[in-house]
């Protein structure tokens, strides 16, 4: 009984051993892309192509997503301001639920498993057929090269994917609550217009999207970096990425969210 | 191990033998425990990243698979390095490019993507990326493994070829017996970790070692059991039988 109790703390010790040991790592990681990225600062054309991929190709599913999500809040808004005779405010209610909550979350939740499993999967796959190895052994380091362009990229892309997922959901909530609905145009565009604040939920939005994107992208090219070179261990790290990405996005949200609102 | 300047040397021996490992320490991708590793005069084992990269720079390699860079077409893989390190206009870029590929023979298909190339394709296609910058040094690693017997051939006769024509020094770490005494000048051969036996492919093929003999002659009975150790299977069985009942 004792021995098979102290087993299981000694399991459970190298977890967390593991656990800190790999953290540091990351740690490392991220340090070294940030030093290294001098080379793709002074050639924006690699960070332009990442751009494309993590960006251009994830806006298909962030569009549609944005006005599905914004349609189903004004139509479950509609619901209960209709019980208040507050129905003018359908339009605060979708826009704020979005800039500050549901675009930045939800975008990053897509990103993370549209554009962050992608990112994972090719740079473990690179790493697996020796493409990542040819390149040291031709003098070009695969943090500069691969790596910092990636990551720039990501850090650029998430914002602008949040805004538009944000701005795609009002037009979701205009099209339910307006047009099908019948809710006021005026006031749904003129409520909207003097409660929303730029500063106060507009930028924190946007610093909350910049937070998502750095902690997605640093946890899917670590991931990537990292994965064992086998078809095993690339779909293993995949699958992390968007596991271990999900649940920072979700957790960061909470901490931002507490520092951001707290005397709204 | 001495390798003489403008030879082409081949590393030899069964699976585990150390031939990856001395490889990739005369790339400074490992670095030795203990000895010296010495390129051109530099020695390799207290070298930053940035003394590495520079001694690479006058280096080739040639990757198992190739290697290739699977998002370029086979123009921009060997343009690769030339963009990487030099600061040539596009145009010369263009001809060198078209020079090394025209060497391998696929100039044709330069406008491919490495997913269309079959694996003797694949490997010239690698070989013309890593004498992009005229190498002092190449490094072969299983060059000829799971190639048809004309791109064997044809990749043999390539290695000693750019070997010639541009005064390079050739180390090949190969299986392929056959096809590599034919080319080489010069044979080591490993066995865990250690030199067992080294001269000209004359001396390997009359060579008295039994080791060696049963590697260059493909002997199934020799030293080297082709069965990986286990115990004794009839022990196995009746241990089996006992569990059964």
């Amino acid at each position: 009984m004792l021995h098979r109790l102290s087993s299981s703390v000694s399991a459970l010790g190298a977890q967390v051993i593991d656990m800190v040991l790999r953290l540091g790592y990351a740690t490392r990681f991220m340090l070294l892309t940030l030093r290294q990225s001098t080379t793709c600062l002074m050639r924006p054309s690699l960070i332009v192509r990442e751009l494309y991929y993590t960006g251009t190709l994830s806006m298909v599913i962030i569009l549609v997503s944005g006005l599905f999500v914004g349609m189903v809040l004004a139509l479950q808004g509609y619901q209960t301001l209709v019980t208040y005779g507050s129905e003018s405010v359908l339009g605060v209610l979708v826009a704020l639920s979005l800039v500050r909550e549901l675009g930045p979350v939800i975008a990053a939740l897509l990103f993370a498993s549209r554009a962050g499993s992608a990112m994972t999967a090719e740079i473990g796959l690179m790493k697996a057929t020796e493409q990542l190895a040819a390149m040291e052994m031709m003098a070009v380091d695969p943090i500069a090269r691969v790596v910092a362009p990636r990551f720039w990229a990501g850090l650029l892309s998430m914002p602008l994917l949040a805004a538009l997922f944000s701005a795609m959901g009002i037009f979701g909530g205009y099209i339910v609550g307006v047009v099908l609905i019948g809710v006021d145009e005026g006031s749904f565009w003129s409520q909207m217009q003097s409660a929303v604040d730029v500063r106060e939920d507009i930028l924190n939005g946007v610093i909350k999207s910049v937070v998502f994107g750095i902690a997605i992208t640093w946890i899917a090219l670590f991931e990537g970096y990292d994965a064992p070179p086998t078809a095993e261990g690339v779909s293993g790290a995949t699958t992390r990425t968007v596991v271990t990405s999900s649940l920072a996005v979700l957790g960061l949200d909470f901490i931002l969210t507490s520092f951001m609102f707290r005397g709204v | 191990m001495t390798i003489a300047q403008g030879q082409v040397v081949a590393l030899m021996g069964i699976s585990g033998s150390g031939k990856t490992t001395l490889l990739r320490l005369i790339g400074g991708v490992m670095r030795p425990t203990s000895g010296e590793v010495w390129v051109n005069g530099v020695c390799t084992n207290d070298l930053d990243q940035a003394g590495l990269y520079q001694l690479r720079r006058q280096m080739g390699m040639l990757f198992q698979f190739g290697a290739l860079f699977t998002d370029l077409s086979v123009f921009d893989n060997v343009a690769f390095q030339l963009r990487e390190h030099t600061q040539l206009p596009e145009a010369m870029i263009r001809d060198l490019v078209m020079m090394k590929l025209h060497a391998v023979g696929l100039r044709g298909a330069h406008q491919l993507m490495p997913a269309a190339l079959s694996g003797g394709m694949a490997r010239r296609v690698a070989l013309a990326r890593a004498i992009a910058l005229d190498p002092m040094l190449m490094l072969y690693d299983e060059p000829f493994t799971g190639l048809d017997p004309i791109s064997l051939g044809a990749i043999a006769q390539l290695v000693r070829q750019f070997n010639d024509t541009l005064g390079t020094t050739s180390l090949l770490v190969t299986h392929d017996v056959a096809e590599a005494l034919d080319v080489v000048d010069d044979v080591y051969y490993l066995a865990d970790g250690k030199m067992l036996a080294h001269g000209s492919p004359q001396t390997m093929r009359a060579h008295t070692n039994p080791m060696v003999r049963q590697f260059v002659y493909g002997e199934i009975d020799g030293p080297v059991a082709a069965q990986y150790p286990v115990g004794d299977f009839a022990t196995a069985l009746k241990l089996r039988k006992q569990c059964a009942a």
